[in-house]
């Protein structure tokens, strides 16, 4: 059996893939794809492998890429990717997720569309219609749906993660939402309703593996954990350096080990603590944490990692993978005890993911 | 719209190269702008996203001329006019 693995590296101009052999210690670029089209998200269909990009162009409006034949082509298509007409139209694709036979997109202003072919598009409107959503307010990037977890056994359970509104699920498809943010802080708030139902500034939710709906989310304000779907969330930040950072990354088979790249605070710079890079890592499902620095710069390291910019492999020894905002991309074979700069002069990264194929 | 105005559209190349077998250079009958873009989706589906966003007007960062002046979806179209579909400066 031969394994590969293919880096999908999202953007500011253009999607890129590196490509190894399961050894992951060399690797190959191609690239730029997407005709250097911000790529948001950059995610593969684990059983198909297609690769699907979406993005928003400055000339050309949102988008969701497709290649059928590992990015050797593409098409591109926004067929019913809209808002009904007057409303603030949909400025870019920010985030997708492959599950069985469809696809899903969050956008920009947040809301959630469906589609089998990756090609043409269904709104889920029921984000827009929910109660709260007139006292939603937009974060730094805007009012985005970031984050998009769909449940391995039930493609009826959803979980969203919008800046600044916080958590949502569905149990529905897409019908009906609750907000899911019960022990999340929202420390921006005024003293005493730092705990609101909705309103947190979520960065990245992610799911464990196991199907026993724990969930994890790097949060503006703390990390946390939840085992039972979002219904409470557990702080999880006792010794990490900071409670700022925007990526999470699940393991692909433990549900108690979890990847962070914190930052050094939302008003400090948002670099590296201490300008030294680190992945922390946990094994105990967030009671404590491990920083695995070796091959990662230990000095003047300025560089920020954006929400979707980490992500595990699927081999029997994950990989884990990072891209900073100046281009270069970290790749560790080993669950993050070593590190290799496998890039160092790509445009600023806004995702990264990966598909592993066993042929 | 065998009444309407015989005109010619002018398309950028970034633009064509997003619409395998598309053409620089069209010829169609069009009474307005919107018109026009709904002619050049006929021709390469999802051409009318590229250009127009949903409110519906035409997209930020794209400008349409038309004999030197600025127009808009709902500028009308005269015989042999000839439309410029360009991209704006921006970016970085």
């Amino acid at each position: 059996m031969t394994e590969k693995v293919l880096v999908l590296v999202g953007t500011k101009k253009g999607a890129f893939i590196l490509e190894s052999d399961g050894a992951r210690r060399d690797w190959k670029l191609s690239g730029p794809f997407c005709q250097t089209w911000p790529i948001n998200h950059f995610v593969a269909h684990a059983e198909t492998g297609t690769l699907y990009a979406g993005g928003g162009d400055a000339w050309f409006g949102p988008a969701v890429w497709k290649s059928t034949d590992l990015g050797r082509t593409w098409t591109h298509s926004s067929n019913g990717l809209a808002y009904e007409e007057g409303a603030e139209p949909i400025a870019s694709v920010w985030s997708l997720a492959a599950r069985n036979g469809s696809l899903y997109a969050g956008v920009q202003p947040a809301g959630l569309f469906r589609s089998d072919d990756g090609e043409t598009w269904s709104h889920l409107d029921g984000l827009q219609k929910h109660p709260t959503r007139p006292h939603w307010q937009p974060g730094g990037a805007g009012l985005i749906l970031h984050s998009l977890v769909i449940d391995p056994d039930d493609e009826q359970k959803i979980w969203i993660g919008i800046s600044s509104a916080g958590v949502f699920a569905t149990e529905d498809g897409g019908k009906t939402w609750e907000p899911r943010n019960r022990g999340t802080r929202a420390d921006f708030m005024p003293e005493g309703q730092n705990y609101p139902e909705f309103g947190q500034c979520v960065h990245n939710l992610v799911m464990a593996p196991g199907g026993d709906d724990r969930l994890y989310q790097q949060n503006h304000c703390g990390m946390y954990r939840s085992d039972d779907g979002g219904r409470k969330w557990e702080s999880i930040e006792n010794g990490l350096p900071s409670s700022f950072g925007f990526p999470a990354a699940s393991h692909p088979t433990d549900p108690d080990t979890l990847f962070l790249l914190p930052l050094n605070g939302d008003t400090a710079g948002r670099y590296v603590p201490d300008a030294k890079a680190a992945v922390w890592r946990t094994r105990d499902a967030g009671a404590s944490w491990t920083d695995l620095r070796e091959g990662l710069p230990q000095e003047n390291a300025y560089f920020g990692v954006l929400r979707q910019a980490m992500a595990t492999d699927r081999m029997k020894t994950a990989g884990v993978y990072f891209g900073t905002g100046g281009g270069e991309l970290y790749a560790s074979n080993d669950e993050g005890e070593t590190w290799q700069a496998i890039e160092s002069h790509l445009p600023a990264i806004l995702s990264v993911e990966t598909l592993t194929i066993h042929d | 719209m065998t009444d309407a105005p015989n005109v010619v559209v002018r398309l950028p190349a970034i633009l064509t190269d997003l619409f395998p077998g598309s053409q620089r250079r069209v010829e169609m009958q069009a009474g307005s702008v919107d018109e026009m873009m709904d002619r050049l989706d006929a021709l390469w589906p999802g051409m009318r996203d590229r250009l127009c966003d949903t409110r519906p007007a035409l997209r930020k960062h794209i400008n349409v001329f038309i004999d030197g002046e600025r127009a808009r979806l709902d500028t009308k179209l005269a015989p042999g006019d000839e439309v410029f579909v360009l991209t704006a400066i921006s970016g970085g």
